[in-house]
């Protein structure tokens, strides 16, 4: 009786997994979310003390030594090589987008950067007007209509979404680049995206340190910037979303979090 | 009902057109000061940025720099608005003295803030592209072209409330500045156990 009864809701649960599938397949692209959804903040603002102490240690430190030895044209050579290796896969998302133009874009930038900017150590393209258009997986969930989900900070990796960490993973297992070259070789992409990522933190590192080490809430923070500024490039970075508008001029009792409840506050005090 | 219908439908096409051309005329009224409201919210994010640029150009201490960045940000912004909308539910427990005495410390917390980051705004250029109405306001939509950076989209949102036009929130690349901002407060208050006397001086020192 037990085991048909969980044979029934298994059944029922399957069922009800491929219609809200139909559902999302149906809908077009995903609305782009507003608020935050974290259940998991416990876990997440623990991993993100784990990151704070790991930038402390290590990836502050490497990136300022890699900012100040290497010299400026080099680093954004290693940029470009890293960005370079990143155009088959964006062109690849075009095409599952159904963004046809894009995948153009980036496979043409990709063929000009990698022969008259040897190998995209260079970057010629730009200034032929194609400047790309990246993208990733967690974009074409989006636009087949797959919803954010919680937001997450992952070990190492920092702020994401679980839309966008099964995006990251699609990426990594379908990289055309990596799939196509050969090992050795291959490991060479690999450094330049670690130095791309070293080059980063040196560049942004008055931003990034003002929201790690100098605010009072880096977490909170964080997920802000991170999901403000990925829902903006999601939605094209048009029209404004309603994330982007706040009234202060209306009743202040608006901006109250969801979870603060005053028991002395009367609504016929006012 | 179909009877209804039938017997409803002229009298509404006269309301309608009645109230099409009443509609014409509200719309047609505010028109010239509308475009005039633009172009004020325009001028006032091309000359808030102008004032930052010939400040940073000035080559004066970094502590004039400051103090000069304080009055742009007092006369650009409607900083009693931000100040109140980052303070949320507190606000509405605080007396009037205590958030006057916030905004001014937000004031100055605020400028030096972001002020003493000039450097990486320097010889930056902001270019107005658009200005649409957003609700009963304006949004500015500009272009940020910063030295070593890629462009960065920036929208100011502009109120006429109090006659002269005020800006009270900036998004760069979608992230909104007054939210943020609202994060940030909220954090320093619970710090302090949700006093906000201890708010303002934290924020006066910081």
């Amino acid at each position: 009786m037990m085991a048909s009864g969980h044979a029934a809701l298994r059944a029922v649960s399957k069922i009800g997994a491929a219609a809200s599938l139909l559902a999302l397949a149906a809908c077009g692209t995903a609305p782009v979310q507003t608020g935050t959804n974290d259940p998991q903040e416990q876990v997440n603002r623990e991993r993100h003390e784990f990151n704070k102490r790991f930038d402390t240690a290590l990836v502050k430190p490497v990136s300022q030594g890699y900012g100040r030895v290497v010299p400026g044209p080099v680093r954004t050579g290693v940029n470009n090589f890293a960005d370079n290796l990143d155009l088959p896969g964006d062109a690849l998302n075009g095409v599952f987008q159904g963004r046809p133009v894009a995948a153009l874009e980036n496979t043409a930038r990709f063929v000009v950067n990698s022969t008259i900017g040897i190998l995209g150590i260079f970057d010629p393209a730009s200034s032929m007007g194609l400047r790309g258009k990246p993208t990733d997986f967690g974009e074409t969930l989006y636009t087949w209509g797959v919803g954010e989900g919680q937001y997450v900070e992952h070990p190492f990796f920092g702020p994401s979404t679980e839309r966008d960490t099964y995006g990251a993973i699609v990426d990594y297992a379908t990289n055309p680049v990596r799939l196509l070259i050969p090992s050795p070789e291959r490991s060479i992409g690999t450094v330049a995206e670690g130095g791309s990522k070293l080059g980063d933190r040196y560049d942004y590192s008055d931003t990034i340190d003002s929201v790690l080490y100098e605010s009072a809430d880096s977490y909170a923070q964080t997920r802000l910037l991170y999901l403000q500024n990925r829902r903006h490039a999601l939605g094209g970075g048009g029209e404004a979303s309603g994330d982007d508008f706040i009234d202060p001029y209306a009743d202040a009792g608006d901006a109250a979090p969801a979870d603060f409840i005053d028991p002395y506050e009367d609504s016929n005090a006012q | 009902m179909p009877s209804d219908i039938s017997f409803a439908a002229p009298l509404n096409r006269r309301a309608f057109g009645g109230i099409l051309l009443a509609g014409g005329m509200a719309l047609a009224l505010p028109r010239a000061s509308h475009a005039q409201s633009a172009d004020a919210a325009r001028q006032l994010v091309t000359s808030a940025v102008g004032e930052v640029n010939r400040i940073i150009a000035s080559g004066q201490s970094e502590s004039a720099m400051l103090g000069a960045f304080e009055r742009v940000f007092a006369n650009y912004a409607d900083v009693p608005t931000i100040a109140r909308s980052t303070l949320g539910v507190a606000a509405r427990q605080a007396s009037q003295a205590q958030l006057a005495a916030y905004t001014q410390a937000y004031q100055g917390y605020v400028s030096r803030k972001y002020g003493r980051r000039f450097r990486e705004f320097a010889g930056g250029q902001i270019e107005v592209t658009s200005v649409q109405p957003l609700k009963s306001y304006f949004e500015v939509v500009s272009t940020a072209y910063l030295r070593n950076k890629n462009p960065a989209d920036v929208r100011w949102h502009v109120s006429q409330k109090g006659g002269q036009p005020k800006f009270f929130n900036i998004i760069i690349e979608g992230v909104n500045m007054l939210a943020s901002e609202r994060t940030e407060v909220q954090a320093i208050l619970d710090q302090n156990r949700g006093n906000i006397d201890a708010l303002t001086q934290a924020l006066s020192r910081a």
